[in-house]
């Protein structure tokens, strides 16, 4: 196999290819245009579809259009227009429609910066949009793992008919890194939308449709129900995550995405220094994977949760290990990027309270 | 007994809910029976906007998906883009959505010439939500929002969505047609069957404007509200072609 050094942003791009999606709808916006122009480059050579679209709310529409149609459809922003993403993604999920939506988060609120950030987390764990309803969220931490997730993401698209999200973040997007992609390994669409897919009847079925309306209440919620149920079966089959030297630490540093890489080398050189401590990497952010959590409880005194955010994932960590361990935060924000020497000083700091075993 | 007449297989058996003397029935029939005489129905995939018209899913005997309000365009250009080229792709608008909160999405549906039939249908005022002002509101029109009438200097002035499209260099096919009477009627269809024709042929986006009625927030009795669209809406809104650069032989 042969190593490719890319960017973040355009190894989403021929994952997403790899995986057989072959319809994308993009809209500038730093820090990930990359993507949008790898595709607008790429498609066409593969037979594909790229439009540039008018604007986010236009990219998504485009995305529930195609994906009625039962292909693999894909759209991406940074944070400021994944928020003008989220009327759409609400439509999604209530149409039950696979997609995908990549998250090249940026520094917020409002217009921000181009700074990497995880001030998203809230919006995108919690649906985003209007309604009850969940979007799966997958968050790699290295390039190699996001080519895998890109083609998860598809995956989990089409087996549960939602919309799932790709949260990466600028630091993620701009980067480059050696990957290797193992053409063979990515599932291309393996799930048959033939049953509801809009194609046309041919004159040989009855017509479909395809819609998130229903002006009877209890049709309505009969059909949120169903949307629980498959909810709580995604919670069930497909939480994720990585636990780093689990067997020796008495308690953990926990952190996602781009942040995990700097907390697993600050992880490594405490360690050194005599510190047994660990690291709790959720790679799926919905379902969070509580029940990881709730078997280190047993065993960890503290969690030590490291954000670039004010503190969002602490929300789910707490809920996970439900008082039994005390959870303390850092968190840096407006795309500051907290260094290893930093989140090393900082595990110092807490490993004092920390009691010996 | 071979029969004179029958009901159009473009359309499903299901009672419509539109108000009495709208003409919204009269656009669905009149869009059902081209893609009947053009033997489109199995291959055709329409998108229903929000608005009066939301339900046409249920009307339309072809597959059907339902669209964010105003996003039609962008759902059909999806659509378009994913499926083979002998399927076709139509949305159905009225006022409010395509003029109002969808009107990026049209524009640039017309920009870059997509291969879709837009059905835009101009009553000049939200029905769904009871008679609000809607873009296409005439001036001095009174409407729940506009108590003492559509003011030019506070609202603004009515938006001409088919002369405004025209401008642009994309669109293939530009008309706008009335529903207020036979006549009229007639000439929508050919219309109608004109743009699906052209699309059928891969010219380009069509657009056919009707003009419509809403005796409910208009407050006019079925008959008053033909003769209002008539007199009225015709006078600020003229029927004709705006745009056609369709080859000979598609006309």
């Amino acid at each position: 196999m042969t190593k490719l050094l890319m960017k973040g942003n355009e190894v989403i791009g021929e994952a997403a290819i790899q995986a057989g999606c072959y319809h994308f709808f993009g809209y500038p916006i730093t820090p990930q245009s990359e993507l949008v122009a790898y595709m607008a480059k790429r498609l066409p050579e593969e037979g594909g579809t790229f439009v540039q679209a008018e604007s986010e709310v236009a990219a998504i529409n485009m995305v529930y259009g195609a994906a009625s149609a039962g292909v693999r459809a894909m759209t991406s922003s940074s944070s400021p227009g994944f928020s003008l993403k989220q009327e759409g993604i609400s439509y999604l999920a209530g149409a039950e429609l696979p997609a995908v939506i990549v998250n090249v988060a940026r520094g917020g609120p409002g217009l921000g910066n181009i700074q990497p950030a995880q001030s998203d987390y809230f919006q995108a764990t919690r649906g985003g949009g209007h309604g009850d309803y969940y979007t799966p969220v997958l968050a790699p931490f290295t390039l190699q793992e996001t080519i895998e997730l890109t083609a998860e993401a598809f995956r989990l698209a089409d087996v549960y008919r939602t919309p799932v999200v790709l949260l990466t973040d600028g630091l993620l997007g701009q980067m480059m890194e050696p990957v290797v992609f193992q053409q063979s390994s990515t599932p291309v669409q393996t799930e048959s939308h033939n049953d509801w897919a809009l194609q046309g009847t041919g004159g040989i079925r009855a017509p479909r449709s395809v819609t998130s309306l229903e002006l009877n209440a209890s049709g309505l919620e009969k059909r949120n129900l169903k949307l629980q149920e498959k909810y709580q079966l995604i919670n069930q089959s497909e939480q994720q995550a990585d636990v780093y030297f689990a067997e020796d630490a008495d308690w953990f540093v926990t952190a996602y995405g781009s942040v995990a890489r700097t907390a697993l080398s600050a992880v490594k050189h405490a360690r050194s220094e005599g510190v047994n401590v660990g690291l709790i990497r959720p790679v799926s952010l919905w379902p969070f994977p509580t029940e990881t959590y709730s078997a280190l409880c047993e065993k960890t005194d503290q969690i030590l949760v490291v954000e670039m955010s004010a503190g969002q994932m602490i929300d789910d960590v707490k809920l996970s290990v439900n008082s039994s361990v005390e959870v303390v935060f850092y968190g840096r924000m407006g795309g500051a990027v907290p260094d290893p020497e930093e989140i090393f000083d900082v595990i110092i700091e807490n490993a004092k309270g920390v009691p010996k075993k | 007994m071979k029969p004179v007449f029958t009901k159009t297989a473009g359309l499903t058996d299901k009672p419509t809910h539109y108000c009495p003397g709208c003409t919204h029935g009269v656009i669905h029939r009149l869009t059902a029976e081209v893609l009947e005489e053009l033997s489109l129905i199995g291959q055709t995939v329409g998108v229903a906007s929000v608005g009066c018209s939301v339900l046409a899913y249920d009307y339309f005997n072809c597959d059907m998906t339902q669209a964010a309000h105003g996003r039609a365009p962008a759902v059909a250009t999806g659509l378009k883009r994913a499926l083979s080229d002998d399927k076709i792709v139509f949305t159905y608008q009225g006022d409010g959505d395509l003029a109002s909160i969808g009107i990026g999405e049209i524009i640039h549906a017309a920009a870059r010439n997509e291969n879709i039939t837009v059905i835009f249908v101009n009553n000049a005022i939200y029905g769904m939500t009871g008679g609000q002002m809607a873009p296409t509101t005439l001036s001095g029109q009174k409407t729940a929002t506009t108590p003492e009438g559509r003011s030019p200097e506070s609202e603004g002035s009515p938006i001409r969505v088919a002369e405004m499209l025209a401008t642009l260099d994309g669109p293939r096919y530009i008309e706008r047609v009335s529903v207020h009477d036979q006549k009229h009627m007639l000439q929508a269809k050919k219309a109608l069957k004109r743009a699906f024709k052209a699309q059928k042929d891969l010219a380009g986006f069509t657009f056919v404007e009707l003009l419509s009625t809403c005796p409910t927030n208009w407050g006019l009795s079925p008959q008053d509200s033909l003769n209002w669209l008539s007199l009225h809406l015709s006078a600020a809104y003229p029927p004709g072609v705006y745009k056609n650069t369709l080859d000979r032989e598609v006309q």
